[in-house]
């Protein structure tokens, strides 16, 4: 089957579906790629680089649409500035779409999609679940858009971001709030913290405080219980008191630092208000917040989206495109996701696309199948509460860590060696039988013997415990080396009158002098390795 | 020249403290040359105080055993590679149960030696040779068998024949009717004829016992017969009426009982069912495992490996048999040497089953000369993944098998595994996509963080280690 890739129509996307590298892989799953002319301009891409790695470069969007089995774009499909046509009317009749849609925002576009024919994958409804994080276009871009949060941020920020003494005076490191502590949020937190900026986070759900803390920022902690964990590891909407106590927070941090990275969204909601004019005002002249939530409404109240403002000399910074002002790392990331959801549905890797509901993650990213709209999919099958489960939380590496970190605890249980109480009792009492049948039978010669063996056992016991695991072959070859000791049992009998018995002794002695020598020499031969 | 009783003792005793503290040195590799010449010396001792007080005749094949017997050991010694430690260990094992066996047969022929006491000592007597001779055997033919399965002259899947349980029940009661009747004959003066029926027995013993053993089990058996060769020792001690080898017997056998402990902690498997054998063969194990790994892995070659360790700051490699197959320890070694110098941080983390015996990686590391202060045991650096850019798993499987954790009907569920998933980037050396020993397939190897290095970990490494140095 043939991919087309067109150009993006929308104004200031940089970004492209596909990229050179990933050309030249699709090719392998069996498929043909074409791209129009100029499309991975944005992304610095020329059409030579295509052509190099085996993509048809096609001048006309017309064309490539209408010979395409499947087109790879960056956002939803729309009017086209140069055609003067609709993208939609280029489409025709069983083909796949797949690009960013937000079915929920645009209902009328899933049903011109139905009634044309045209099966759509979303990019942004993929399911969160372990296995789809390689198809988590979200996540890539979200990763993206923190850290370039934080570039823009410096690029209006009229200072260092690290701390300096120098010969001109002591600089002291920016001060960088971080709030909500998702993909995007942890992203920003890394590129601060990189720059050397002093970092703090905030996060409704208290499960993210070691995250945050991984990243060597510091969690910032309402005195006031409520769990802001909603399902999918999302965050939901909180009491009244608790915006309250947060508002009073941020209030208390915006005079204290140079920055606020804003990333809080809710789903299905309009971003939450938090930093209203009055917290804006508290801050210092120069300051800068970046507010990621701006495409939903911003998280500011002062904050234009798409567009950079200065209030009480506070500059915010409301750009919506941030993934598109990195566009060769974004269309990077973002064909990579491309490639790994193809190469799910390629079964065979014989370039023919099977959409197939048996499939969760391409359940749950087919908006539309045929004729029909298959969006919303039905509730994904693992639930998502973030303590109990090793599947949930909300970004990739937060799905990771909570999910790990109750295993590494449920081993700990596991490991340790389990002494139940009857068991030790029994143990105990046998062995004390044990004892007492061996006393009141065996002769006093034997129980000598007995005495030095029992306590042979424990001192090798004791001292065997210290050994380092590191020296485990040494101690097997110097053990056994002085388990040939039995060379003395053959040297008692090798003066025997019995010639039979004088070279069963004698072959003992052989036998035993091999280990002897073998094992120590072999023994100092491993000990001479160890070197620091 | 003759040294009294009294004289002998002493020098016993002496020579006990000496590998007491011979052992005991082993707790640091600094100490563990000093410890292995106490060994030696107390092996010096022992031995020539019984020359001198119990050796009256034979000199001449006395010295000409000890000649032949000492050149073929240091001959082993010299020759063996590190990765062949297993087999040599095995074998060694070997020859302490045939020698034991031996002394027995030799004590119980020389009547002149039988004790003349009372009918409950001669029984006791009886039974020590009985079992001084069963424990040798079985060591014997056990070694003999894991000798072969680490040699791979007979193939590592577990023989499991139709109630082999059943069998081993048999071999046992078997075994002691025989010793009844031995006790009996003993006192009428025979017993040669049931000492031998029951040598074949404990022989077969051994082999069924070995051979029901799968290829991730070898570490805790090798660990095992080392702990036989000690209770032969020791059994033969309580024969000879012989406090030296009772002790020493003693300190050999706890000593292997604890490496056996320790490996099957760290497969979280009970001792009496590695025993019972039977485990990596694929009794169907595989499809046991309701949520089978399943998607996709992500292929990287020797440049982007190489750059991937160039960028990282914190690496740490993981080996396994694989590596000890492929002979990558030096080059794993000149790639470490090459990325300290640039201030990268490498370690090394161990899991105690790596490998087909105790310790095994460690000596192969410390062959190649790693430092062994970077060597890391499971426990020292498993918290420490979380913060590890990039982790090289080199021909490891089971032991970094998330489903250990993850899924409880997993056939190596509860085994402690290093978790390198939660590090940033795993890297798997590997020659295919096979399944370990366990015969169990690893999610890690589909995880979206770890990339898959294919072919054979020598010329993979080797290849790395080029692209490096091109930089």
């Amino acid at each position: 089957m043939r991919i087309g890739v067109p150009r993006e129509i929308h104004p200031g996307e940089m970004r492209v579906a596909t990229t050179p590298d990933v050309v030249t892989q699709l090719q392998k799953l069996g498929f043909t790629v074409a791209v129009e002319s100029g499309a991975g301009l944005g992304s610095s891409f020329d059409d030579e680089a295509y052509r190099r790695a085996g993509a048809t470069v096609v001048g006309d969007a017309r064309e490539l649409w209408a010979t395409s089995d499947i087109i790879l774009k960056v956002r939803p499909p729309a009017a086209h500035p140069v055609l003067g046509v609709d993208e939609l009317d280029l489409s025709h009749e069983g083909q796949v779409l797949i690009t960013f849609i937000w079915p929920a925002q645009r209902p009328d576009l899933l049903q011109q999609l139905s009634s044309k024919g045209v099966t759509a994958l979303a990019m942004d409804s993929i399911p969160r679940i372990s296995r789809a994080q390689k198809v988590d276009a979200l996540s890539s871009m979200a990763n993206i858009a923190g850290y370039r949060a934080v570039i823009e941020a410096a690029q209006h920020f009229g200072r260092f971001f690290t701390g300096q003494i120098t010969a001109a005076g002591k600089i002291p490191p920016a001060k960088v709030l971080v709030i909500g502590a998702g993909v995007a949020g942890l992203s920003a937190i890394g590129a601060a913290r990189a720059l050397g900026a002093i970092v703090r986070a905030f996060d409704t759900r208290p499960d993210v405080k070691e995250q945050v803390q991984s990243m060597d920022a510091e969690f910032l902690e309402l005195d006031f219980k409520e769990e802001g964990a909603g399902v999918g590891g999302y965050a939901k909407v909180m009491s009244l008191e608790f915006i309250k106590a947060e508002m009073a927070l941020f209030a208390a941090q915006a005079r204290e630092v140079d920055i606020i990275i804003t990333t809080a969204l809710i789903p299905g909601k309009p971003a939450p208000k938090l930093i209203t004019a009055d917290t804006v005002a508290l801050m210092r002249a120069g300051s800068v917040i970046v507010d990621l939530a701006a495409e939903q409404g911003g998280n500011c109240e002062l904050t234009v989206p798409g567009e950079v403002v200065k209030r009480q000399g506070v500059t915010i910074i409301g750009y919506t495109d941030l993934p598109s002002r990195l566009a060769a790392q974004s269309s990077q990331l973002y064909a990579t996701n491309l490639r790994h959801l193809l190469d799910d549905m390629t079964p065979k890797k014989d370039g023919q696309l099977a959409v197939d509901f048996a499939d969760e993650v391409v359940r749950g990213a087919t908006v539309v199948k045929g004729h029909e709209v298959t969006w919303p999919p039905p509730a994904p099958k693992l639930t998502a509460t973030p303590v109990k489960t090793a599947t949930t939380g909300t970004s990739g590496n937060e799905r990771e860590r909570t999910g790990t970190h109750g295993d590494s605890e449920h081993t700990k249980h596991r490991m340790r060696p389990v002494k139940s109480g009857p068991g030790a009792m029994i143990a105990a009492v046998l062995g004390a039988a044990a004892l007492f049948g061996v006393g009141a039978v065996a002769p006093a010669a034997f129980l000598n013997h007995f005495t030095v063996f029992v306590l042979a056992c424990f001192v090798g016991y004791m001292v065997v415990w210290n050994v380092t695991p590191a020296l485990h072959t040494p101690l097997m070859s110097v053990t056994n080396a002085i388990s040939s000791i039995i060379i003395i049992g053959a040297l008692i009998q090798i003066s025997s009158t019995s010639q039979a018995v004088v070279w069963m002794a004698v072959a003992t002695v052989v036998l035993t002098s091999v280990n002897i020598a073998g094992g120590f020499a072999v023994t100092r031969r491993m000990l001479e390795m160890f070197r620091k | 020249m003759t040294i009294s009783t009294g004289l002998v003792t002493t020098s016993y005793i002496a020579s006990a403290i000496l590998f007491i503290l011979a052992l005991g040195g082993l707790s640091n590799p600094e100490t563990a040359r000093r410890g292995n010449v106490f060994g030696i010396a107390g092996m010096l001792l022992a031995f020539f105080a019984t020359v001198g007080g119990v050796v009256t005749a034979n000199y001449a094949v006395l010295l000409g055993g000890l000649v032949v017997g000492g050149g073929i050991g240091l001959v082993l010694a010299q020759r063996v590679r590190m990765t062949q430690m297993p087999e040599l260990v095995a074998i060694l094992h070997s020859l302490v149960g045939l020698a034991a066996v031996l002394v027995g047969f030799a004590n119980f022929m020389d009547q002149a030696v039988a004790p003349t006491g009372t009918a409950i000592e001669k029984t006791i007597h009886d039974v020590e040779t009985y079992l001084g001779i069963l424990i040798g055997a079985v060591t014997f033919s056990g070694s003999v068998i894991a000798f072969g399965k680490l040699n791979g002259t007979i193939g590592g899947k577990p023989l499991t024949l139709p109630g082999r349980h059943w069998l081993n029940l048999g071999l046992l009661v078997a075994a002691l009717v025989v010793a009844w009747q031995f006790v009996q004959q003993s006192a009428a003066g025979g017993g040669m004829t049931q000492l031998l029926i029951m040598t074949g027995l404990a022989l077969v013993f051994g082999v069924h016992m070995v051979m029901a053993i799968g290829g991730a089990d070898m570490p805790a058996v090798v660990s095992m017969l080392n702990s036989y060769s000690g209770w032969a020792a020791s059994a033969t001690g309580f024969m000879l009426n012989n406090d030296l080898l009772i002790v020493t017997g003693a300190l050999v056998g706890s000593s292997g009982a604890i490496l056996s402990y320790i490996m099957c902690r760290a497969m979280n498997r009970k001792f009496l069912s590695v025993i019972a054998g039977g485990f990596g063969g694929g009794e169907g194990a595989p499809a046991k495992s309701g949520t089978a790994a399943q998607g996709d892995t992500i292929s990287i070659d020797a440049a982007e490996t190489a750059a991937l360790l160039a960028r990282a700051k914190n690496v740490v490699i993981v080996p396994g048999y694989g590596m000890a197959v492929a002979q990558a320890q030096h080059v794993v070694n000149d790639i470490t040497k090459f990325l300290r110098e640039k201030g990268v941080n490498v370690r090394f983390a161990i899991h105690p089953v790596a490998g087909r015996m105790p310790g095994h990686m460690n000596v192969l590391l410390a062959e190649a000369k790693v430092p062994y202060d970077i060597v890391h045991e499971m426990e020292e650096i498993n918290e420490d993944f979380p913060e590890v850019d990039v982790s090289v798993i080199i021909g490891a499987n089971d032991i970094v098998n998330p489903s250990a954790l993850d899924e409880p009907d997993s056939p190596i569920a509860g085994m402690p595994v290093l978790e390198v998933w939660k590090g940033k980037t795993t890297i798997v050396l590997k020659r295919g996509m096979a399944a370990g020993y366990a015969g169990v397939e690893n999610p890690l190897f589909f995880r979206p963080n770890t990339r898959m290095l294919f072919g054979d970990a020598k010329k993979s490494l080797d290849a790395v280690l080029k692209a490096l140095r091109e930089k």
